[in-house]
């Protein structure tokens, strides 16, 4: 009798509404960015693999400046885009084998027996992305400029172009956790991380698209949303304020974003046996 | 809840696409406080039977009702008054044992002042408020075990699904448990569904015990009813001096059933039960036949389990297909929600 | 030498033999390098219009010989992921109690490592060969550039059986690529030599595989230049990491 009075007295007092939502939201992203801040390998990996490519080929490729039209003197305030979204996908690599790793065990399991709901588990799951995202973020612009990368757009433009790195972060963390609902173990998502790089080089990733000579290789890169994104980024660095560049590369991380919660909600829900 | 069943299924069955028909038509009922023990070698459908009284995997056909909500379609509600501890440990091996306490009463909706306050009560109820600060995947196979116990016990709830335990725990920390869970039941007055494939921990926990096999509930009662529907208990006497066999055989004639076995020991059954040990010991003293050995031999549960499916409890999981459990984070095709 | 060659050819049947039947294996070892060719020269192969980048054979020839040896490079390096594997599950302990000479594991690896590249750089000419590349080496030439393959393939592939011996876990799958990956890009991936500035110049120079490079572009284009000595530096290398490999089968033999 005291237990089921004792019971009641809870769950009249539990969550509901808004304010129970952004409750188990938080609750499930501060796990979220506590394993990410506590397994370090995944902090530091993702920050160096990046950098030594930006070094090694902002070396390598600085001959590519001498094409007649390239967009600037300096190939590294060309290249330095893309360890932001190298970095991205690192983020979607992490999110998704977290996530399988949670499905694996039957943890999944354990917070389907919570009143727990898909809209909090699906936000909460990006708190280590948001971590790793702004770690990255502050990490390669500094470095950038400390390599001699100068920005063109000021101090305001390093804000946005945080702001977009982050964005582009949880967007494909939100891929990565849409990959570990499909296909649920850590191990099929560690396979599926080559495609990721794939889809970065087959993009303006190394060359701007008006001077890759190969009309098929130019034509991937200009249907690839990746190729946005970098010139998003870019733009900043080179160019200053490009609003189509900019509306392109915001555009395309919040569909890559809305495309990967929207896909991710009914299967986030058939994991939480939810109603 | 007075008066209705705790738990009750009605032909619940579960079927899995390319698969054997892991649940077959259970019919159970438990009622408020007792502890029911789910007894099966493995494979025989205990675990899936669990996800469905659990709402973590929809039933085929078949309806049952938890807490008197249904599992299909009162699911939250049905989550709400259970706590669950399932076969896998299913602990984030970065988080402490605190912080998965914190995690799931917010997640229960505790309010923030008792968060704190029930995960001290818990972490000192099972006995690990020392290890509570550190990492999941630095404790023992025990611990887990304990802060498993812990997590399903954070909001209070009414029922407790425990599904097998104590598989691979030491001695030491298996009967901890079989403490906790008595406690439970008996000063707390929770339901407990508890699987178990081991015989020893039905018979000593359990109130009732349902024995399932390939499916079905093969035989159910309290462990004293299943024991003496098989047979009455026996004893053995192997007297010192192998000529006084039949001198034992002649005394001993009159209780019931009698073997001759080798060396002049005697088995003879005892209708009346083990309380005809005593005038058994006294005849046998007033006749001067002095007794080597002496044993009382009662039937086991492996005993009505043999009885009930013609093979042996231990040693039968092996024979059974791996229970087909879902994987976890189930995928299953949903009647309805819930 | 009899018990040697019989170990060997256990080991590399079972090393081909894991490939073949495991798609999950052979897939990517043929993807990557096809995957680089056409990132490198179709995504690059304007860096061939900047001053002074004199190759004859065009870019696609160009990127050719690194992809090359660099799928003979990193063909040796996945041996060591397997070898970390076999160590790791228990499988290595078996190999050490049945074979009667035990150096033969290491052969047999380095067999199977091989055999797995031959499919893999088969399959890259053929796609360089159908994007149009240009060849312009004799018979000997180009067999002078597969040589330098082999030999790539085989120090390679020591190196990461000498590295997974001694760490005898899968944990150590950086500590095997990292310097491979490192060599093979501090060369002159992109562009000639000639046209690298800064720092990246000074150490490609001192950097052993852009004698490598250089010979195998120099017998791909029909103008062979530093064949000696990139033959010589892979001959040395090889029987460094032979030695290195043989010193890791020992620790694993240590360890027990």
């Amino acid at each position: 009798m005291a237990v089921e009075l004792a019971a009641d007295r809870l769950h009249a007092r539990g969550s509901s509404g808004a304010a129970g939502l952004i409750e188990q939201t938080l609750a499930v992203a501060r796990r979220s960015a506590v394993r990410t801040l506590r397994q370090r390998g995944l902090l530091i990996f993702p920050l160096i693999f990046p950098l030594l490519l930006f070094g090694i080929n902002g070396s390598a490729l600085s001959p590519a400046t001498r094409i007649p039209g390239f967009p600037t003197h300096h190939y590294r305030d060309f290249l330095i885009a893309m360890p932001f979204i190298q970095g991205a996908m690192f983020v979607a690599i992490t999110a998704g084998v977290d996530l399988a790793r949670d499905i694996e065990s039957g943890f999944l399991n354990r917070l389907a027996l919570t009143p727990l709901r898909t809209e909090a588990m699906l936000v909460g799951q990006l708190g280590g992305a948001f971590v790793l995202g702004v770690v990255q973020a502050i990490v390669y612009l500094l470095v950038g400029f400390a390599t001699g990368v100068t920005l063109v757009a000021g101090v305001g433009g390093a804000l946005v172009l945080l702001s977009l790195s982050i964005l582009i972060a949880f967007a494909f963390a939100s891929l990565g956790g849409l990959l570990a609902l499909r296909l649920g173990t850590g191990e099929a998502i560690q396979g599926i991380f080559p495609l990721l790089f794939v889809t970065l080089f087959l993009s303006s990733s190394s060359l701007p698209r008006n001077l890759i000579k190969i009309d098929w290789f130019k034509q991937i890169a200009t249907y690839n949303p990746v190729s946005y994104l970098l010139e998003g980024i870019r733009s900043l660095v080179i160019k200053g304020w490009d609003g189509q560049a900019l509306a392109l590369g915001f555009g395309f991380a919040m569909a890559l974003l809305v495309i990967a919660v929207g896909l991710s909600a009914p299967a986030m829900r058939s994991r939480l046996a939810r109603a | 809840m007075t008066g209705a069943a705790a738990i009750e299924a009605e032909q619940l069955v579960r079927e899995f696409r390319k698969g054997p028909r892991a649940v077959d038509g259970i019919d159970l009922t438990v009622s408020p406080g007792e502890i029911y023990g789910f007894l099966g070698p493995n494979g025989a459908g205990k675990s899936t039977t669990v996800h469905m009284l659990t709402t973590l995997l929809p039933p085929t056909s078949g309806t049952a009702r938890v807490g008197g909500h249904d599992i299909v379609h009162e699911g939250a509600q049905v989550r709400a008054s259970i706590g669950a501890a399932l076969q896998e440990a299913a602990l984030d091996a970065i988080l402490t044992g605190r912080e998965h306490l914190l995690l799931q009463a917010t997640l229960q909706g505790l309010p923030s002042d008792e968060r704190q306050r029930r995960s001290n009560q818990l972490l000192e109820r099972v006995g690990l408020t020392e290890a509570a600060d550190r990492r999941v995947g630095g404790y023992s196979g025990g611990m887990k075990r304990r802060l498993d116990l812990a997590l399903a016990l954070v909001h209070s709830p009414r029922i407790l699904f425990l599904d097998e335990p104590t598989t691979g725990l030491d001695p030491q920390s298996r009967a901890a448990l079989w403490q906790e869970v008595e406690r439970l039941a008996h000063d707390e007055g929770m339901t407990v569904f508890l699987t178990t494939q081991y015989l020893e921990e039905a018979d000593a926990l359990a109130d009732r015990i349902g024995i399932i096999d390939h499916g079905h509930i093969v035989a159910e009662g309290t462990p004293a009813q299943l024991k003496a529907e098989i047979g009455s208990p026996s004893v053995e006497v192997t007297p010192c001096d192998e000529s006084a066999g039949d001198r034992v055989a002649e005394l001993l004639s009159r209780f019931g059933e009698m073997h001759r076995n080798g060396r002049g020991t005697v088995t003879v059954q005892l209708p009346g039960g083990e309380t005809q040990l005593a005038e058994i010991v006294r005849i046998l003293d007033q006749a001067g036949v002095r007794v080597e050995t002496l044993q009382l031999h009662q039937p086991s549960l492996d005993d009505v389990f043999l009885a009930k499916t013609g093979r042996k409890l231990e040693g039968a999981g092996e024979e059974n297909e791996t229970d087909a459990q879902p994987p976890a984070g189930r995928r299953g095709r949903r009647r309805r929600g819930g | 030498m009899r018990r040697f060659l019989s170990v060997t050819r256990g080991v590399a049947w079972r090393s081909i033999h894991n490939t073949i039947v495991n798609p999950a294996i052979l897939v990517p070892s043929i993807v990557f390098p096809l995957f680089f060719l056409v990132a490198f020269a179709g995504g690059l192969s304007r860096i061939s219009d900047v001053p002074n980048f004199h190759y004859k054979p065009g870019y696609t020839a160009f990127q050719f010989v690194f992809v090359f040896l660099q799928s003979a490079a990193f063909g040796g390096v996945f041996t060591g992921f397997g070898i970390a594997r076999d160590f790791d599950s228990g499988f290595a302990r078996r190999l050490m109690l049945s074979a009667p000479r035990r150096s033969g594991i290491i052969a047999g690896y380095a067999v199977g490592a091989l055999m797995r590249w031959v499919i893999t750089g088969t399959v890259v000419t053929i796609a360089a060969l159908i994007a149009g590349m240009n060849v312009s080496g004799n018979g000997v030439q180009l067999v002078g550039l597969i040589g330098l393959g082999i030999i790539m393939n085989l120090v390679a592939a020591l190196w990461a059986c000498g590295i997974a011996m001694f760490t005898r876990t899968e944990q150590a799958g950086a500590l095997i690529q990292m310097p491979v990956f490192l060599l093979l890009f501090l060369a002159p991936v992109f562009v000639p030599i000639n046209l690298l500035t800064s720092w990246i110049h000074d150490v490609a120079n001192l950097n052993p595989v852009t004698a490598v490079l250089e010979a195998g572009r120099g017998l791909l284009a029909g103008s062979p230049i530093k064949v000696a000595l990139a033959f010589g530096l892979l001959a040395g290398a090889a029987a460094l990491m032979a030695v290195f490999a043989r010193r890791g089968l020992a620790s694993a033999e240590r360890a027990g």
